[in-house]
This record gives C-alpha cells, structure tokens and sequence, in this order.
C-alpha cells in the first residue's frame, strides 16, 4: 500500500525517482561540483554521493542566491535532480525550481521529511498537487 | 493571487512576451509562499555572475533581450564574475570572458544598471525605511532589511529580473509585517571587536537561527556597530543561515527595545565564548603555509581599502603567497586617487575591480593558480570556499596581511 504524504502546493512537473536523503541542507554553490554531478562540499553528510536524477530529499536551503540560477543551469545539461524535497524551502530555491521547471516541495503535514523518506525510495512527486507518494512501502 | 488591471493586461501578454514571462514567473513563486497580491518595488538588484548563469542562463537572458525587454524600475546588478581587464592572468579563459561580455551587452540592452556590487547600500543609494525593493545577494538583503527597514525577500537572479521587468514582485514573506516579527533570542557576552569577530557572530547567530523563514533579534551590543561591521556580521550570518533580516536591540530601526519586536515572549539563548570558538575551530591554519589571502565577501568599502593599505605600507608579500582585494568600481575610483591601490600592489597585491572572489569560478582559479590554503578576514567566504576545493582559514585584517608578507598563517 504506498504511503501518501501530503505537503504545501510547490512548483515543477509530476515526476518519479529514487530517493536520496540526508539529514543536512542545501545549497548549489555550496554543497555542489556541478560539472561531476556529486556533492562536493567535504563536511556534507552526502559528499561524494551523484545527485543526478535522484529525488533529493534534505532538511533546508541555505547560503545565497546563485541556486537560482545554477538549478537552471544544471537542468539544461541534465545533470540536475529529478526533484528536491525538503522540511522548509527558502525563496531562492522556489525561484530557482520555478525558472528550471525543476519539481520542488516542502512543509509535509506528517513531520519530517528526511525521516519519512528512506533512501532508495521510489518516490512520486506531484508538487501542484501538494502531494508526494512513496510508492515500494 | 489577486492582481490589478495591469497586472492582468502583462499576463495577458500585452505588454510583450518578457513581461508575460516575468509576472508568469512572479505567480509561480507567490503560489509556493501563499502571496495574495502584488506589491510595487522601487529598485531592483540582480545576482548573475557567469558561472551560475552558464550557456543556459546567458541565453535566457539573450533572449529576453533580444526580444525588446526593458526594465521599468532603477534596476542593479551584483559583482561580475570576470574582471575584464584581468582575467587571463587569474587562470580565467576566454571562454568565460566572452559568456561574461554577452551577458552585460543583455543587460544593458534591457536598461540595467551594470553597477557591480554587493555593497550597494555603501556606495549607490541605500533603501529607506519601509521601502519595498527586490534584492538579490544575500548579504545585500540582510543588511537592507535589517539596518535600514526596507523590505526584500531573498530574490534570486530570476526573480529580480521578473521585478525589473513589472516593477513589483509577490507580496510574501518579508514584504509583510508579522514575518517580521522575531522567532529567536540571543544575548551577545561581548561585542566584537574587529571585522573578522562581528563574521564570527553573525555566522554563529545565523547557524543557529536555522532557516530563512527564522528572525534572531540580538541583545547586548554595547555601542552602535559601524556599517562595515555591520555589513561582515549580515553577510556571515544569511551565509550560515540562508537569514533574510535580524534585529539589533537599540541600533537596528525596527527595535529600539526587545518588546518591538516580539522578542520578550522568546527564551533568551546567550552566544558564548564557545559557541563563537566551535564555529571558528574549522578555520584555524596557524603556522601552515598560504597560498592566496582573499579580502572580499563582501566588496570593500573604501574605509576597508584604506584600512588595507595602511597595513600594506613599507612591506613585501611573500614570493609564495598572493594577495586579492575585491572592490567595487565605485569604490576604487576614490581608493586610487587617495593612493590605497598604489600601496596594495607595491606589497604586491592584485585590487580586482567589480568582482567578488567567490563569483569568479573559484574551483578553476584556484586549480590554474595552485591556490589551496586560502586565508581570509571574511566568515562567509571561508564558508563558501570548503565547497570549491580550497582548504579555507580565518584571520583579522592585521593577521592576514602579516601571513602574505611571511608565507604561512602567523
């Protein structure tokens, strides 16, 4: 029986993927080699770890704005995530998801996101929905 | 969302396809945050430097150009990410200069101010109180929310184009009163003394205020802060915390005592000397040796270039170790003809103008220079930098410039 979770309204397409999750936040600039497709910033909790066309799933963004821009970026190589799901997005990446058509929430009634979703999940995202569906429990 | 005549005629696309575009953008964005209006902006400041824009980024913008876009409102820009007058000796390529010149020929076809800054507020004309304006740069919006009571979201590249092109941006977030309001308390044992300390603060306040949608208000600043100061604990802090906006009992406008702010309903948690000691711990290189020493994150102001310089005067960096001071071109009109950027390159510093380090392809300058140990007075770039491939140390302003002239971290 898959589990539904419901969350805010976000922004971006219905999509599927594998779930990647960590305890931590996010930033592009941050936490990314944008050019390998990994996590790069050594104290993350997922460095070293693709972030290519998996549904990631973390706790909030922080650092600045260039996210906005790099979601875009990343989307139009195709090395990007299928989805990012997170406790509390901040503008910037709304606005960044927006640009991209990069499939984004946030805020989940049942709690906390990162313990919800388990690694390896597969996972479908309908962000106008406000919905999100763990579909292999 | 309810929107006005106008604003329905721009949706509509009869203002043209950029303006459809934008305000499409606009309702995308106030949908996720819950907006249920619009609300006009007076300025604009737009973060776009060549790397986080890539080819992609370029054309999209190229296009909105190409197709007769203008901007409606004042509207800015933060620093590049090439000096086009240095950037074949940085180890930058003409790769990169040549996405940088097509994205400001973009802009300046669209009406944007290429003004290159992030210390706007310091140097082109700062927000009033209660003014609404879309900002991008973290450290730009902080300091605009917090020190003079205007009100801007974080607005990402897009999304301050989408404002310039509208003139007003989703009335969400901290466009409204009760976002405002504080979430969380601290008490400060000691004020800072130097630029480096108010970095340390604002990045220990910020990691623990946790989250953009959380407001710290901070007690026991014994004097008013300088800008500067004030300017390295906003920027460390958004840096940390991804924080829009903080309160400063009796300096900052929107708090002349802990009740304007909702503050005395909150628990008080003191920031101490520890908590200031764990946040630096990651950053302590003594003895080891430096590669490049960075002043940056934000741009200088011209007191910061003075104070430079003085250091600079009468001594020689190392043959080992570089020295690169960011600066806007506002400022370092004045910091030449007072002689601040003759005394910076005879101890052998490079003054870059219109750019800040961080945004100017760091992993590659780096490798193209063999830059590893970086050193810094600035909390947020030794945040952003670990991520690039740079092995990041904090020092004062005095330490920094006394380890370039010795090669390795005193």
């Amino acid at each position: 029986m898959p589990i539904v979770l419901k969350c805010h309204v976000g922004v971006g397409p219905k999509i599927r993927g594998r779930a990647l999750v960590a305890d931590d936040n996010f930033s592009a600039r941050y936490d990314l080699d944008r050019i390998r497709g990994v996590f790069s910033r050594p104290q993350h909790k997922l460095a070293g770890q693709s972030y290519r066309d998996v549904v990631l799933v973390l706790n909030t963004a922080k650092g600045g704005v260039a996210s906005a821009w790099m979601l875009h970026e990343m989307k139009s190589r195709g090395v990007c995530p299928a989805a990012i799901l997170l406790n509390s997005a901040n503008t910037i990446l709304a606005q960044g998801a927006a640009l991209a058509d990069l499939s984004l929430c946030d805020r989940f009634e049942a709690g906390d996101v990162t313990e919800l979703i388990r690694k390896g999940d597969d996972v479908e995202v309908e962000p106008l929905a406000g919905k999100v569906t763990i579909l292999n429990r | 969302m309810q929107l006005s005549d106008e604003e329905r005629t721009m949706l509509a696309g009869e203002l043209g396809e950029a303006r459809k575009w934008a305000i499409e953008h606009q309702l995308r964005v106030g949908a996720m945050f819950d907006a249920k209006d619009m609300v006009k902006v007076s300025q604009a400041h737009m973060m776009a430097d060549p790397e986080s824009l890539g080819e992609a980024g370029v054309c999209f913008v190229e296009g909105l150009a190409t197709g007769g876009a203008k901007v409606t409102i004042p509207m800015i820009t933060d620093p590049r990410g090439v000096d086009l007058s240095y950037y074949e000796p940085l180890g930058q390529t003409e790769a990169m200069a040549g996405l940088e010149r097509r994205f400001i020929s973009a802009c300046q076809a669209m009406g944007i101010m290429m003004t290159d800054t992030c210390i706007n507020y310091q140097t082109i004309m700062p927000p009033v109180f209660g003014d609404h304006v879309a900002y991008g740069d973290t450290g730009v919006v902080i300091y605009s929310n917090s020190v003079c009571g205007a009100r801007s979201n974080f607005e990402g590249g897009p999304s301050a184009l989408a404002a310039g092109l509208t003139g007003r941006t989703p009335r969400y977030g901290l466009h409204l009163n009760e976002q405002r309001q504080a979430t969380k308390r601290f008490t400060v044992e000691r004020t800072p003394k130097d630029l480096m300390d108010w970095g340390i603060l604002g990045a220990t306040v910020g990691r623990m205020a946790g989250g953009y949608w959380q407001v710290p208000v901070i007690e026991g600043i014994e004097t008013a802060p300088t800008s500067d100061q004030l300017k390295h604990f906003g920027a460390a802090m958004a840096s940390y915390g991804s924080t829009p906006l903080f309160h400063m009992v009796g300096v900052t406008p929107e708090c002349h005592t802990i009740e304007d702010v909702g503050g005395d309903r909150l628990e008080t948690r003191p920031i101490t000397t520890n908590d200031l000691a764990d946040l630096a711990r990651p950053f302590g290189a003594r003895g080891e040796t430096v590669d490049v020493v960075v002043f940056a994150a934000p741009q200088l102001s011209l007191v910061e270039m003075g104070q430079v310089a003085a250091l600079c005067d009468g001594r020689r960096r190392s043959e080992n170790t570089d020295l690169i001071v960011c600066t806007p071109t506002q400022v370092y009109s004045d910091a030449k003809r007072l002689g601040y950027v003759a005394s910076i390159e005879a101890f052998g510093g490079k003054v870059l103008v219109g750019t800040c380090f961080y945004q100017q392809y760091a992993r590659e300058i780096g490798e193209a220079n063999g830059w590893k140990r970086l050193l810094s007075n600035s909390a947020k770039i030794v945040n952003i930098l670990g991520g690039y491939g740079f092995l990041p140390a904090l020092a004062n302003m005095e330490a920094c410039v006394a380890s370039a002239e010795k090669g390795k971290v005193v």
